[in-house]
């Protein structure tokens, strides 16, 4: 294998682009990269191999596959997941230790100083700024999720409407059945379609009878697992019915 | 080590091949390429192997890692890529007390 490909791995995950090097194993040998931007490196690809390594790099996940009567390893060098958090609250502050042991980056956004204080939100990264100016900054990439827990349209509804536009991986709000819909007339107002808006899972996380910030937040990081490891959490958003 | 854990130790794994690569020495790179049963690293995990006996990284609980330096040791001086197959029967892998009583297959090729 020619080190260039080694070389723009390192490139592109300092970047934070995920990419994925394709082998087959045979004496051949053959490589190449698959980039999320569409650029490829090395031998061209089958299409079914082509779109298995997109689809290993968004998932973060090594796989094999055949094609064209060649097994084919699909590995993975994706940039470390990141959750981007509208709101230093108290659920966000549950948040951060659960993100940090499953491997997540978190940053907290909130103009407010006095909610996002290093005592309450210790070794994450914080910005006191108004999500319109701090989500520019950060950079909404696909290894990343986007948190909405403020409840407050002011603040919530600027970052939706640069998540919606946005390549993340997950966007998520909080809020009952009812502020969502709320939202969603907001949003609709603004320009978005229903099917773009039903990119925002709402009421976020799993059902899984959360009452406690820290329940709530465990439920939200599940979530946003579930979708960036099988694409959908769909299968475990059955909520029980009221009673 | 897909997943945090993967990318995490994957950035010293390569970085490490391209400096020795850079000095001028010969390396190869050993991948996981699939696991059954239990076993300590998972697929992509990976290994670099310089042609001076240096060695960065790891493709399993340390229980494969001798036959595939001397394998990599020998892509390095020309030999053609290699799918290597390790079998560790349950008996065997409890008897040495080894973690991973599975099979897992590695894939070594040399860095040119």
């Amino acid at each position: 294998m020619d080190a260039t490909l080694i070389r723009r791995i390192a490139q592109d995950r300092a970047a934070r682009r995920g990419v994925a090097l394709v082998t087959a194993l045979d004496d051949a040998a053959t490589t190449a990269l698959v980039a999320t931007d569409g650029a490829d490196m090395g031998a061209a690809l089958p299409a079914p191999v082509r779109d298995a390594a997109c689809t290993a790099i968004r998932q973060d996940q090594a796989t094999n596959i055949e094609a064209e009567g060649r097994r084919w390893f699909i590995n993975v060098f994706a940039p470390r997941p990141r959750l981007i958090v509208i709101g230093a609250v108290h659920i966000a502050q549950a948040l951060a230790p659960m993100a940090a042991a499953v491997g997540y980056d978190m940053a907290v956004i909130d103009p407010r100083g006095a909610f996002l204080t290093p005592d309450r939100f210790p070794g994450v990264t914080a910005r006191i700024a108004w999500p319109e100016d701090a989500l520019p900054e950060i950079g909404l990439d696909p290894a990343s999720a986007l948190l909405a827990l403020t409840h407050d349209p002011k603040l919530d509804d600027p970052a939706l409407t640069l998540a919606l536009d946005a390549p993340l991986f997950y966007i998520g709000a909080l809020g009952s059945t009812r502020t969502h819909a709320k939202r969603v007339a907001r949003l609709e107002e603004a320009g978005f379609d229903a099917g773009r808006i039903s990119r925002i899972h709402a009421p976020v996380g799993l059902a899984i009878g959360a009452r406690t910030a820290p329940e709530i937040a465990l439920s939200i990081l599940s979530e946003v697992v579930a979708v960036r490891r099988l694409g959908s959490a769909g299968a475990l958003r059955q909520r029980p019915p009221k009673g | 080590m897909t997943g945090g854990s993967h990318t995490a130790t994957g950035d010293d794994v390569l970085g490490a091949a391209l400096d020795w690569r850079g000095q001028g020495v010969g390396v190869a790179l050993a991948t996981v390429v699939s696991t059954w049963g239990s076993a300590p690293r998972l697929p992509g995990s990976q290994m670099a192997v310089a042609a001076d006996g240096r060695f960065a990284g790891s493709v399993s609980g340390g229980c494969v890692e001798g036959a595939v330096i001397e394998a990599a040791q020998a892509c390095i001086a020309g030999a053609a890529p290699k799918l290597m197959d390790f079998s560790v029967g349950d008996d065997q892998a409890w008897a040495v007390g080894l973690a991973c009583g599975g099979r897992l297959e590695v894939w070594v090729e040399r860095l040119d």
